[in-house]
């Protein structure tokens, strides 16, 4: 037996990335993959790192491992086959996702939506959104090294997710929206678990600050660390909490006004000084004012439908046309283009999700960190995967 | 006054590690919020909006029956392709008595919502109703867009396996052993 005289997997040996990324290394420095396992990239988020030590010279997130090409499947399912997806591109903040999909082809084909049904929305929403900041302020928090908040975010989650549950009947992935209206309405144990709710998280949130954010450990790993000033954080595009800690009061709710957030009176929090902290404390200034936008929905909720009597049904064809419409998620805008050829399912479909705006960023202001404080910059950007690989 | 400084700032910082220190103390001598499964369960009054797997829904007259017309609505507006319907057609002259419309679940809409069934003058028989629960996203546009009511969402929370055919149902032959149970008519779901 002889072998062949070239191997045919020659030059093929290690990792493309890795070695596309190496190209352009310096010999004394070390390329290093910091995750898919690593635990501060929630474990499918890999990025490759060029170390000087301890320092990162340059940093390249690596993309595709979960890809499911949702907007693709959009193309391949009718317009109300599509919202389940919606719960899965972003997991933590599925009800934003669901208004998205639900405004575009409302407004594409203009429906109406019943004021409950607007009230239900926003209520459902923001306490989606506190949950998404809980979870987040909890991983963070652990990616940092401090174990216990993780559960007490948890603790005060499953009481949001015990009622998300009432209406929806999820926990995690919901799919409760509906062209023209909520798939279920809300009753008076929902009303009345969410006031004692509304009641408790003033004192929780102040345990959180007694408890970490005062913590002079956190505020050494966080404050002028992964400083992001107000131009790069338009030119790539970020928004959100992302966007607001570099001092730009940019919120969808306020500058293009959906559902009837217009009448719902709370200040956009924006802080000016751009590092890791910023982005934390935007996210806690949020959890208030999410809590006070749910306060006054629940004081001014309205009799009527839950869903509009001419709403269509099954599957049904829109107008054909295109629309765009965007939302405030969690991490930040979310749009959906959709171009409709009048036939029962989407000709085109287009997703723009926060986190790959924001995690482009990490690449420029990686740069020049520890690699301590690349975990922290990373976790302030607070990305879901899903967004990134839709 | 730079001499200062640095004393107040650890101190500052100490005490902010006392303060972190006292709220997790504090919480040390509070009841445990969560539940030891499987020593213990979660009450069934929290159950009562979650949504399972889909179940059929017993006829009123024969709870082993299933209200299912066999329309087939279900299968065609599931993303999934979970559910499997089959059906008998039956003579257009046969008497075609469609079951009463009245809401089955509390989590869905009122049945003015519903959607009308594929055909009003095919009168058909159910023959067969599998759902192919690994691959169900749990949209319920099945159990919302039902014109007969026949769907509804299970409480099954535990449910566990570890093979796929675990999560392959005969609807059916689950009503039939429901209905054995004597469980299966209209109101709540049961696991």
């Amino acid at each position: 037996m002889s072998w062949p005289a070239a191997d045919p997997c020659q030059g093929l040996e290690g990792d493309l990335y890795a070695r596309v990324f190496a190209e352009g290394a310096r010999d004394d420095t070390l390329i290093l993959n910091m995750g898919p396992q690593h635990p501060s990239t929630h474990g499918v988020l890999r990025v490759l790192l060029e170390m000087d030590g301890e320092y990162v010279l340059r940093a390249e997130p690596v993309l595709g491992y979960i890809h499911r090409m949702h907007e693709h499947m959009a193309q391949n399912r009718a317009y109300v086959q599509f919202f389940p997806n919606m719960g899965r591109v972003d997991y933590l903040h599925a009800l934003a996702w669901n208004w998205a999909w639900a405004g575009a082809v409302e407004r594409l084909a203009g429906l109406e939506v019943p004021r409950r049904a607007e009230y239900i929305r926003v209520i459902c929403t923001e306490l989606n959104r506190i949950n998404s900041h809980l979870l987040w302020w909890g991983a963070y928090l652990l990616d940092l090294g401090a174990v216990t908040p993780i559960m007490y975010a948890f603790e005060d989650r499953e009481l949001v997710m015990d009622m998300l549950q009432l209406i929806t009947g999820s926990r995690l992935t919901y799919s409760s929206f509906r062209f023209g209206g909520v798939l279920t309405d809300i009753d008076i144990e929902f009303v009345s678990r969410c006031r004692s709710f509304l009641a408790r998280m003033p004192e929780r949130l102040e345990m959180y600050r007694d408890l970490v954010t005062g913590n002079a450990i956190l505020r050494g790993r966080l404050e002028g660390v992964g400083v992001i000033d107000q131009m790069t954080a338009r030119r790539y595009g970020a928004t959100g909490p992302v966007l607001r800690g570099s001092g730009v009061p940019y919120d969808v709710r306020r500058a293009e006004p959906y559902g009837l957030y217009h009448e719902f009176d709370y200040a956009v929090p924006v802080r000016h000084e751009g590092d890791c902290m910023a982005r934390y404390m935007v996210r806690m200034d949020e959890l208030e004012a999410s809590l006070s936008i749910v306060a006054q929905a629940l004081d001014g909720l309205p009799e009527g439908h839950h869903i509009h009597p001419d709403a269509p049904r099954g599957k049904w064809r829109p107008p054909a046309g295109e629309v765009y419409f965007a939302v405030e998620g969690a991490r930040g805008k979310i749009g959906v283009y959709v171009a409709s050829d009048g036939t029962e399912i989407p000709y085109r479909v287009k997703l723009r999700s926060p986190s790959f705006s924001n995690l482009s960023l990490f690449a420029e202001i990686g740069q020049g960190t520890l690699l301590s404080d690349a975990v922290a910059i990373l976790g302030s950007l607070d990305l879901v995967i899903p967004e990134i690989d839709r | 006054m730079a001499i200062l400084t640095a004393p107040i700032q650890a101190l500052a910082a100490v005490w902010s590690m006392v303060v972190g220190l006292r709220v997790t103390v504090t919480n040390f001598f509070r009841p445990q919020e969560t539940i030891h499964y499987p020593r213990q369960e979660v009450p069934p009054s929290h159950l009562d909006s979650f949504r399972g797997h889909i179940e059929l829904v017993g006829a009123d007259e024969d709870p082993a029956k299933a209200r299912c017309i066999g329309c087939g609505l279900c299968a065609e507006l599931c993303p999934s392709f979970c559910l499997k319907v089959v059906a008998e057609e039956l003579p257009v002259d046969s008497a075609v008595c469609y079951p009463s419309q009245a809401g089955t679940d509390l989590l869905m809409p009122t049945p003015k919502f519903r959607a009308a069934p594929p055909s009003q003058t095919q009168p058909r028989k159910l023959l067969s109703y599998h759902l192919v629960y690994h691959t169900c996203s749990l949209c319920g546009l099945c159990v919302q867009n039902c014109p007969a009511g026949s769907l509804r969402f299970s409480h099954d929370v535990y449910l566990a396996g570890a093979s796929r055919g675990r999560f392959e149902f005969d609807l059916m032959e689950r009503l039939r052993g429901q209905a054995a149970r004597g469980g299966a008519k209209g109101g709540k779901a049961h696991a």
